[in-house]
Formats: C-alpha cells, sequence, structure tokens
C-alpha cells in the first residue's frame, strides 16, 4: 500500500514538482528570514564576540553596552588588578570619532584602542599587514567596511593616510572581523594613540578587560569586581546579551524586521498547509475508492503518512539547502553577511513547523474520509 | 435503526429486510428508499433496473456495505454488517465483497495491472504476485495487453473492465456492479457478462447488477425494477413497460 501511496504522490509530475517546490520555497523563506534576523541582532555584540580571551568586562556603573559608554577615569584599571582572582586585566578604549579619507570625504567611525603592551583586544586574524605593525607609531588597523567605505575599490589601503582630530594616522593592516549592528568603519590603533586621535576630557578608559585567574569562574570574578571596586562588571557572554536586548529594546529595527519574519513564518507554513491540503483532497476519491475497497483508516493514515514524510523531507531538505547556500554565498561576497551562520535551532524549528503543518493539513483534508461512509465520497 | 436484532437469518445469500435511506438535501430530509425487502439466492444473476434516480445505486452501496441505512437489516452470507465495527466491517468488503463503481475510480497514477491488483495488495499479497494475478484477469476480461497503461491511455470500455477486473481479482463471493456495460460495445459487454455468470453460477457467490443495458437483459436469471425507491417489479423478464 505504500508502494501506491508514493506512486500517487510521485505519478503526477507536475502536482508532485509543486507540491515540492512549495515546501521548499516556505522552508527557504523562514530558515532565511530567521537566519537573517538572529545574525543582524546578534551584530550588537560583535565587538564582544570578536575578542575571545576576555572572561570580563569591567566598565563604569552606568554603561550599558559596547557602544553605550560613560568613560572611567585611568585608576580604575589598577583598582581592577588588584582584585584577587584577576589574571591580567588591559585597557580598552571605544570611541566615536571623524576620519578625513584620502579623498577628502568625512566618515564617522569606531575607534578602538588596544593595550600598548601586550595588544589584548586586537581581533586574532588579519586579512592584511601583520599584528606587530600596530606597534609603529601612528599605525591604524582597519575592517572590513573601513577598507570598502573608506577606499576605491581599485585602491590598496596599505599606506595610505587618514587624519583624524588634526592626527596623521597610516594604514598598515585589515582585520577580519563582522561588521556591527550599525556597519560602522572601525579603526583599531594602540591605546596611548587613540587618547590622541579621539577628542575628549579627562576620563577616557571605556572598559577594562580582565580575564580570571584559573579557578575562578568568570560569574565569581565579576562577583569579587563588583563588592570591591564599585564598578560595573559583565561577564563576556552576559555583556554580548546587553548588546543584543540593547537593540531588540532601543531600535525599531528588530520590531519591524521581527513582524516580518514572524510573517514570513506563517505565510510559508501556510503555503506547505495548503499546497499538501489540496493535494490530498485532488485524491479524495481514490482515497475513499480505496476504503470501500476494505483499505482501513489505519492504512489509509499509513499512507498519506507516507507520502507526507517523502515529500516533506524532499521539499524541507531541498529549502535548507537554498538557505545554507545563499547565506554562505552571502557571507563570502558580501561585507552585508559577513559571519552570517545558521544556528541549529532554526532548521529544527522549520522542520517542526513543517512537519506539524503537514501532518495537521492531512489529517483535515483526511478527516471527510476517515469519518464519513465510503459512498458519500463519490458525491 | 439499523441492524438485524430482530430479523432472524432466513439462510438467504443476499437478506435485505425494512431498508430505508435518507438524504439530507439542503435541510430537508430526503427518503430515498422507502422499507425496501429482498431475498438473493446464491448462484443466480440478479439484475436492478430501473429510471435514473429510482435509488439503485443507493440500494447496492447499502448491499455492498459502503452506505449506511437509515433503518433496516443487510444479511450478506449470514453476517449482520451493519452490527459490525467500521473496522470489521472494512475487512469484510476486503475479503467478500467486489464492487464495480458507476465512475470507474481507478487511480490515475498507476497503471493498469496494478490498479486491477489493488485488492490482492490491500490483503497484504506481494505486489508482484498481485500483478500477476491481475494481469491474469485483465486476460480474461481481453485487455491483458493494456495492463502497462495508466488509466487516462485507456478508453471507457477498457477503464471499466480494469474496474470490473479489480472487482473480481480477489475471487469474492458478492460482486455488486454499478452500470458494468454501460461504455462497451456489445461484444465486450456479453464477455464481461459471461464472466460474471461464470463468477455467479458458483453455488457459494452472487452478482447483482445495476444495468439499463437491453442487450443483455437476456442473460439475468431475476430482474428487479425499481420506482421511486421501492422495488415494484420481480421477475424473470423485464415488464414490457420498462422497455
Ligand atoms: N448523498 C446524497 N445526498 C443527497 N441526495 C442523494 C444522495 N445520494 C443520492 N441522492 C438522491 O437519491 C436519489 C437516488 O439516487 P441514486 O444514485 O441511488 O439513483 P440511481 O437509480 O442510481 O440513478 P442513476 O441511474 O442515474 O445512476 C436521487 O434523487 C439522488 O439525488
Ligand atoms: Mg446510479
Amino acid at each position: 500500500m505504500i508502494w501506491i501511496a508514493i506512486r500517487m504522490l510521485t505519478g503526477d509530475r507536475q502536482k508532485f514538482y509543486g507540491l515540492v517546490f512549495g515546501i521548499a520555497f516556505s522552508t527557504l523563506l523562514i530558515t532565511q528570514q530567521l537566519t537573517i534576523f538572529v545574525n543582524l541582532i546578534n551584530r550588537g555584540a560583535t565587538a564582544v564576540h570578536n575578542i575571545a580571551t576576555v572572561d570580563v568586562w569591567v566598565m563604569d556603573p552606568v554603561s550599558r553596552t559596547q557602544d553605550v559608554i560613560y568613560p572611567m577615569p585611568s585608576t580604575a584599571l589598577d583598582q581592577v588588578r588588584s582584585v584577587s582572582g584577576v589574571a591580567w586585566a588591559v585597557p580598552h578604549l571605544r570611541a566615536n570619532a571623524a576620519v578625513r579619507t584620502p579623498d577628502g570625504d568625512l566618515e564617522g567611525v569606531t575607534v578602538v584602542g588596544i593595550d600598548d603592551s601586550t595588544l589584548i583586544g586586537l581581533p586574532p586574524t588579519m586579512i592584511a599587514g601583520t599584528r606587530d605593525q600596530l606597534m609603529v607609531p601612528n599605525t591604524v588597523f582597519v575592517d572590513g567596511v573601513g577598507r570598502t567605505r573608506l577606499f576605491a575599490e581599485d585602491i590598496d589601503p596599505i599606506g595610505a593616510r587618514l587624519e583624524l582630530n588634526d592626527q596623521r594616522a597610516v594604514v598598515r593592516g585589515i582585520v577580519d572581523v563582522d561588521p556591527s549592528f550599525t556597519s560602522q568603519v572601525v579603526l583599531y590603533t594602540r591605546y596611548s594613540n587613540a587618547l590622541n586621535y579621539v577628542p575628549g576630557t579627562r576620563n577616557r578608559l571605556s572598559f577594562v578587560l580582565a580575564r580570571a585567574a584559573p579557578g575562578v569562574t568568570p560569574e565569581e570574578l565579576v562577583r569579587r569586581i563588583e563588592s570591591q571596586t564599585g564598578l560595573k562588571a559583565r561577564t563576556r557572554t552576559d555583556f554580548a546579551q546587553d548588546g543584543v536586548d540593547f537593540i531588540i529594546e532601543n531600535t525599531g529595527i528588530p520590531i519591524n524586521f521581527g513582524i516580518t519574519v514572524v510573517l514570513g513564518f506563517v505565510v510559508g507554513i501556510a503555503i506547505v498547509g495548503l499546497t499538501f491540503s489540496l493535494f490530498i483532497r485532488d485524491n479524495i476519491k481514490q482515497f475513499g475508492a480505496l476504503k470501500a475497497i476494505g483499505v482501513h483508516n489505519g492504512k489509509i493514515r499509513m499512507m498519506v503518512a507516507a507520502q507526507a514524510g517523502l515529500v516533506g523531507l524532499i521539499g524541507y531538505g531541498l529549502g535548507v539547502l537554498m538557505a545554507t547556500l545563499f547565506i554562505s554565498i552571502g557571507g563570502a561576497t558580501s561585507v552585508d553577511f559577513k559571519g552570517f551562520y545558521t544556528p541549529w535551532q532554526i532548521p529544527l524549528l522549520t522542520l517542526v513547523g513543517v512537519a506539524l503543518i503537514i501532518f495537521a493539513t492531512g489529517w483535515l483534508a483526511l478527516r471527510r474520509v476517515l469519518k464519513t461512509e465510503p459512498a458519500a465520497v463519490f458525491r | 435503526m439499523s441492524g438485524c436484532a430482530e430479523v432472524a437469518d432466513n439462510g438467504a445469500a443476499i437478506s435485505v429486510t425494512g431498508i430505508t435511506r435518507d438524504f439530507d438535501a439542503g435541510g430537508q430530509v430526503l427518503r430515498v428508499l422507502h422499507g425496501i425487502d429482498l431475498d438473493v439466492t446464491a448462484g443466480q444473476l440478479t439484475y436492478l433496473v430501473g429510471e435514473s434516480g429510482s435509488g439503485k445505486t443507493t440500494l447496492i452501496s447499502i448491499i455492498a456495505g459502503i452506505l449506511y441505512p437509515t433503518e433496516g437489516c443487510v444479511r450478506v452470507f449470514g453476517t449482520d454488517i451493519y452490527s459490525l465495527s467500521d473496522r470489521k466491517l472494512v475487512e469484510f468488503r476486503l475479503t467478500t465483497i467486489g464492487f464495480i463503481f458507476q465512475q470507474y475510480n481507478l487511480i490515475p497514477t498507476i497503471d493498469a495491472a496494478s490498479n486491477a491488483a489493488v485488492p490482492l495488495i490491500a490483503q497484504g499479497m506481494d505486489r508482484l504476485e498481485a500483478t500477476d494475478r491481475a494481469h491474469a484477469m485483465l486476460e480474461r476480461l481481453n485487455i491483458g495487453d493494456q495492463a502497462r497503461k495508466l488509466p487516462n491511455q485507456l478508453s471507457g470500455g477498457q477503464m471499466q473492465r480494469v474496474a470490473i477486473a479489480r472487482a473480481l481479482v480477489h475471487e469474492p463471493r458478492l460482486v455488486v456492479c454499478d452500470e458494468p456495460t454501460a461504455a462497451l460495445d456489445a461484444k465486450s459487454g456479453r464477455r464481461v457478462m459471461d464472466l460474471l455468470r461464470d463468477v455467479a453460477v458458483a453455488s457459494d457467490r452472487s452478482v447483482i447488477i445495476v444495468t439499463h443495458d437491453n442487450r443483455i437483459f437476456d442473460l439475468a436469471d431475476r430482474i428487479l425494477v425499481m420506482e421511486d425507491g421501492r422495488i415494484t417489479h420481480d421477475g424473470t423478464e423485464v415488464p414490457t413497460l420498462e422497455r
């Protein structure tokens, strides 16, 4: 009987392809939208993600995220270093500045100041140049966004001169990092340089980045730092979440885009449900005939389950494949998708959605066959 | 209430007592069958004739166990079929009844032999063996050479014969046919009827045929005429009026 069920499904090529395409397209829609949404939101924390070796971020009690900062006096660094359980602690600066490009344009940038002696806080991978070049006076590294935004494509940015706060800066490297939520250009330089590039007040220290000593958990270190210094401390994961939450709470984008994602989910699921229930409806007389001949409800359910399983798996598989291709091709060719990945929860959620709707609509469409006397189906 | 609690088994192959059937026609109750009583003897070819809308399909659907009567009792070879559970009734149909639908109801995406093999496959027989047997049945119906074709590649008469093969392939004791020869030429029609006779003549079997086809009236052992939900004639010939 399963053979007959499969033939019913695949026998009419056009309908079968239509069904598979409908499910694949919906899966693509759902997975792709959810993936973009999750990745975009996560860019509220790229600065935190980009520095892997840090356990705890320490900041002024009113600072909230990587970009919402109230600077601290430089004494904060020594205060943190004196807390027991701190393996090391380094200063870290993040501030906004305006840069004049070689073409004379003005561009808003984020200047990141990195500990002069250790270079802790500099992302690990370089696209061009080497990390130690940052030691050369007046050096800045740009990120991928900066490479495309500040320079024409045919110009080699290495060696190019920029002007920041009336100071000269020379580009000597390109850092491989994911863009931030706002896709603002990021310039990396040593902490002492950064103080010159960013006009400012007496207090300039944005963060102290700390590492827990062996045997001390980040959570425990957070407690110790907060109680001893009166500063605010967050574990790396909590601080990343703060950045994401801030975006969700303070910009309309996640809400608006979120609605689109939910709509995409609903529409996708509706398409799957409709196509499959139409398929069952098309075959309702055949199921009726089978029941009249002597195929009991259990077997008819099994046949429909086989049909649902087959078409669902093929359609879903194709859809996820297309979505993965889309994301990875996008990530490889455009900064806008750089670092995008598909968390496993998304295909799983899609699978559950697709499976539920196929079985639910199949069930509903079949009810007429299962519940009524066979002769009624032929009317 | 349907069921045979108060009706004694009289030993007839098919025994129909006090059957009525109502349909809901736009909020109104439409009574299509008015208390049908009928016994069918085994080994006979029984015809049911009558005007369109007189209730022939309704009656044989009830006899074949695919439509519940509003009231009355149906016994098929001694089994009170409407007292069976849904599942048992389905099993009973699968083993005991072959039904030829007025509109064939073939599965369009499997070939003629596979269509004819459906009851055997449903009984759990290996698909290839079932298809072989179905093929042999198609040969007896003179369309063995069409066995590999899909229904939409067949003529109306050929489709009808595939439907007939499907009703006979598992050798059911009761065969019920709704207009089995309507789409056939005289020669094919007779061939089909000969086959149905072969089935019916066995002493433990029975065939009931709904037909308009006066070319085959001479083959009947018994002819029933229906008018407006009642059996108005029961004999070996059609009353002249009906012609
Ligand atoms: N499910 C139904 N709902 C409402 N009315 C029905 C239903 N089934 C049958 N009828 C009505 O019952 C009457 C008898 O129908 P039936 O199909 O038994 O006639 P028939 O004798 O087989 O006709 P034909 O020779 O045209 O096939 C018709 O008036 C029909 O409209
Ligand atoms: Mg009819």
